[in-house]
């Protein structure tokens, strides 16, 4: 018997894995996803590990996942809606608060409440951070050009790289200046980026978060204002920088994809970890999973990081040593944890006013810069932070299916936590005492937090890096630094979804233009491969 | 606040003191001689409430009309185009009603109390035109707008609320039922019915009341996301649902100034409505006949997914950008679509035999200058949103 050929093979269900073959099969191809897990959604999942309580394990909020995707796989249809944050509040120790709104005149409002400064140079930062926003956006559903090479194709691609920095039309025309301003955001630090706008700490402590979360930087390290950049590029509806909530959690982002997928003629089969390419003839040509079986198809897709897909499912006899030594080097650093908490009520934090909107959003305790690189200071020595920086939401009091009515779950994202710690590596105990530091640390601003505990789920970069199979468990499956971004992600030369090897492609986010639940990678790739199949697609937007 | 209301140039509803202390904006809109709440917060989180949550909108601005007498089915039967010959106690039905020319007067929901008792809610004033159209009947037609204090619960989690507010066993109430509720001693009208196209009803009271259920309400939707919701949100949710407004994507009879803008129900997506089997004759049905029959029916309303996400507000629609073939009455970017859609007037064979090559010039605003922009478009199901839950039965309990 012959075994059945696919026209494409996915491997991994996350969720740039389920966009690239939700865009082929809705090209008409033949497309078989294989997910190791035994549920689909890899990093944007949904799982009731507690009975009552949904939780958002790893990605907990949605900003950057691009309109073009869900208007063109239709996600309404299968139950995707997504609800905006009311605010953000950084909550502190003398008492009071620092928040922003989903108002803009709300926030203004309330900043001058710490400095009139500070207030009115907001409106001034988000012009410019808005400006950047601008350039970017076009280059997100882009495949970077090859600037190396003389095709027609890769030269078009570079002058329309380079009109979207010059931005000549879409701006109204930038000077000399705005060029340069460009190029400083691109390389400088948070903490300088700030300093030039803001004049109190806890606008800049508040404003730096979105800086760090998911990268190993600090906020003193340059590179680290491209990162804000990264998290401020999304949208809820036109609401640019915004940031919201999946209903029924990230989950439900996953879910739809592979609802799609299926009514488009696509098959996932979870519980089937790819263990090899098959490579043969310098071609790819299939994958063996871990229980023996061989599936075939003309295009295999890796949506693992690419160290996995390189490192591990590759042979590294098919590939060139000196490829094979940049994948080595390529920076997929873990620097964060989790917990997930179901809550038997309502948490109080006496900081915030009962019923601020500010408190209904993303809650942080972090005041300054310095207390933010001291904590990435205790990383590099291979401990978890001692004062975290941490991004902490109760979706359920915005979505109502996440628990019952009353009850509530409870998302915690840590800054920082090391992938391997000094003392040596991690284990049960250490484990257990990384989350009840964190709880300690939040019943410091909440009295009544521990009482209404009901189960909580620790997540350290160890467990994403083994269940989830993030390498080191690294968000954005690879550092969003200048070397490793556009024509340089993942590696320089192959940054157009090609692997070295003929028929195995890349679509994860270890590809421009990198991680975030954006979908970008996929919906890119899946471009990619169908321009190689000679397939138009209709009416899409990537 | 201490206004003369003597002297205020629109009236208040039974909801003012709650509403009014609500709106953190102080955004108001005109509605029918009242002020209602244009935006209470943001209009995006009150959007969000009807999709996610459950909204709460005052309604009371709605004309309402009691029909009573013992040939008061008959009249509304003779009165509206669609057969409500069958209707039954305590159902609501949607309805369309023309003048003898075969012209819409408006749109609106007649409620059956029971086979001697109605009430129309409609969007124009229609006092006068019922009283003339009932010349013979020998009916009792009164206003009662200012009679009742009117609520819009809509949303997934509406039926809960409403549950927890004491309203017990709504959720085997199917679409286009009412229900009689006796809550804290006073008694509540509820329907299930709505302007949203998600799961929703529609509340009833006497105005003495209005404060009380409001406060209700809002305590009984405390852990279900319950928000209030503005004219704005209101807007974006109809839109998305395909429900058409009078005087917005088309003009009442009662109205039209131009009598060339009068419209037949063929001509606003109404047709469904038009039962032209109907045993007994009906205002209007000679015109929609001969409409019918002649093929002389001019414009179509219909949905349009257009390219882009810039808002196609107020757009002219050409064909091959050239021949100008029709116009946008409402436009919107969809949150929850992702879609850049609009409701539009085309001049037929345009958007019923022609679907291809239309085109939309939107004038995008973009810092003191219009960046234009010709957008591609598809005509599609007006409906552009209606989630399972809506017509669900039992309705969907949190």
């Amino acid at each position: 018997m012959t075994k059945k050929i696919y026209d494409a093979i996915v491997v991994g269900a996350g969720h740039n894995g389920l966009t690239a073959a939700s865009y082929m099969a809705k090209a008409g191809l033949d497309v078989l996803v294989l997910e190791k897990n035994d549920y689909i959604g890899g990093a944007a999942v949904s799982r009731e590990l507690f009975p009552g309580w949904k939780y958002s394990n790893c990605s907990y909020v949605c900003s950057l996942l691009r309109p073009e995707i869900m208007r063109d796989l239709e996600l309404y249809k299968y139950g995707l809606q997504i609800i905006p944050y009311e605010g953000s509040a950084t909550m502190m120790k003398n008492g009071d608060y620092y928040a922003h709104y989903h108002d803009h005149d709300m926030t203004v409002k309330s900043i001058s409440r710490h400095s009139k400064h500070d207030a009115e140079a907001y409106d001034r930062y988000s012009r410019d951070v808005m400006r950047q926003c601008k350039i970017i956006k076009p280059l997100l559903k882009m495949t970077p050009p090859d600037l190396t090479s003389f095709k027609p194709k890769d030269i078009l691609g570079a002058l329309e790289f380079a009109k979207h920095f010059a931005a000549k039309d879409e701006l109204g025309g930038l000077g000399e200046k705005e060029i340069y301003d460009t190029i400083r955001f691109y390389t400088m630090s948070i903490a300088d980026y700030l300093d030039e706008y803001f004049e109190t700490d806890i606008t800049k402590a508040h404003l730096a978060g979105s800086a760090i979360i998911g990268t190993a930087l600090g906020p003193c390290s340059p590179g680290s204002a491209y990162v804000l950049l990264h998290h401020y590029m999304g949208e809820v509806d036109g609401s640019i920088g915004s940031w919201g909530y999946a209903r029924g959690g990230m989950g439900s982002i996953t879910k739809a994809m592979g609802e799609c997928l299926k009514s488009h003629g696509g098959t996932i089969q979870a519980s089937s970890e790819v263990t090899n390419v098959i490579v043969k003839n310098g071609r790819a040509v299939g994958v063996a999973t871990l229980n023996g079986d061989e599936f075939y198809a003309k295009k295999v897709v890796s949506n693992l990081d690419v160290k996995r897909t390189f490192l591990k499912i590759t042979d590294e006899s098919d590939l060139q040593p000196d490829f094979v030594e940049r994948v080595k080097n390529f920076k997929i650093r873990g620097s964060s944890g989790k917990l997930n908490i179901a809550l038997e009520g309502l948490p109080t934090f006496p900081s915030i006013p009962k019923d601020d909107p500010g408190g209904n959003g993303d809650l942080h305790f972090t005041e300054t810069i310095e207390e933010m690189e001291g904590a990435y200071d205790d990383w590099k020595r291979g401990q978890w932070s001692k004062m975290p920086y941490v991004d902490m939401c109760l979706p359920s009091k915005s979505d109502p299916t996440m628990a019952a009515p009353g009850k509530h779950f409870m998302s915690v994202f840590i800054q920082y936590v090391p992938f391997e710690l000094a003392n040596g590596g991690w284990n049960e105990q250490r484990k257990q005492d990384f989350g009840n530091h964190i709880i300690n640390r939040i019943a410091e601003y909440s009295p009544d937090f521990k009482d209404l505990i009901a189960h909580y789920e620790v997540r350290t970069p160890k467990d994403i890096h083994d269940e989830v199979g993030l390498t080191e468990g690294n968000i954005f499956q690879g550092e969003l630094t200048m070397d490793q971004l556009m024509f340089n992600r993942p590696i320089t030369g192959y940054a157009q979804y090609r692997a070295p090897i003929k028929d195995l492609y890349m679509c994860s986010s270890s590809t421009h233009p990198g991680g975030g639940v954006m979908g970008a990678p996929g919906a890119n790739a899946a471009r990619e491969i169908l321009s190689d199949m000679n397939i138009k697609q209709k009416g899409n937007h990537y | 606040m201490n206004i003369d209301l003597t002297q205020a140039a629109l009236k208040f509803t039974p909801f003012h003191n709650r509403t009014s202390r609500a709106c953190r904006t102080n955004s108001w809109y005109r509605w029918s001689g009242y002020t209602v709440v244009a935006e209470y917060s943001t209009t995006e989180l009150e959007y969000t409430a009807t999709r996610n949550g459950t909204s709460v909108m005052d309604l009371t601005p709605m004309y309402k009309y009691e029909i009573k007498g013992e040939r008061a089915k008959e009249f509304i039967n003779y009165f509206v185009t669609r057969d409500l010959s069958e209707m039954k106690d305590n159902t609501v039905a949607y309805v369309i009603w023309c003048n003898e020319a075969g012209k819409v007067v408006d749109d609106g929901t007649v409620f059956c109390l029971n086979q001697n008792e109605f009430k129309i809610c409609c969007a124009v004033k229609m006092q006068t035109w019922l009283k003339d159209s009932a010349e013979g009947f020998d009916l009792d037609i009164n206003d009662v707008t200012d009679d009742i204090a009117a609520l819009s619960v809509q949303g997934p989690t509406s039926c809960s609320v409403l549950k927890n507010y004491g309203a017990t066993n709504l959720e085997s109430l199917k679409p286009f039922e009412s229900k009689d509720f006796t809550i804290d001693g006073y008694s509540v009208l509820i329907s299930r019915t709505g302007f949203t196209g998600d799961l929703g009803y529609e509340l009833w009271t006497n105005p003495e009341n209005a404060e009380k259920m409001w406060d209700s309400l809002m305590e009984s939707g405390k852990h279900l996301k319950i928000r209030p919701m503005g004219m704005h949100a209101l807007e974006m949710v109809r839109i998305e649902a395909g429900f058409i407004q009078t005087g917005t994507d088309f003009v009442s009879t009662e109205h039209a100034l131009r009598p060339v803008r009068m419209r037949s129900p063929y001509e606003i997506g109404m047709g469904w409505l038009v039962h032209l089997t109907k045993k007994d004759y009906f205002i209007g049905k000679r015109a929609l006949k001969a409409e019918k029959e002649n093929g002389t029916t001019e414009r179509v309303l219909v949905g349009l997914d257009i390219e882009g996400d810039k808002p196609a507000h107020g757009a002219v629609i050409y064909n091959k950008k050239k021949e100008d073939v029709g116009i946008v009455t409402a436009a919107l970017w969809s949150p929850t679509l992702k879609r850049n859609i609009a409701i539009a007037s085309l001049m037929r064979p345009y958007g019923t035999k022609i679907k291809d090559d239309i085109f939309v010039e939107i004038y995008h605003p973009e810092e003191l200058e219009y960046k234009k922009i010709w957008a591609t478009c598809k005509v599609v199901k007006r409906q552009f949103y209606s989630p399972e839950r809506r017509n669900m039965v039992p309705a969907e309990v949190y």
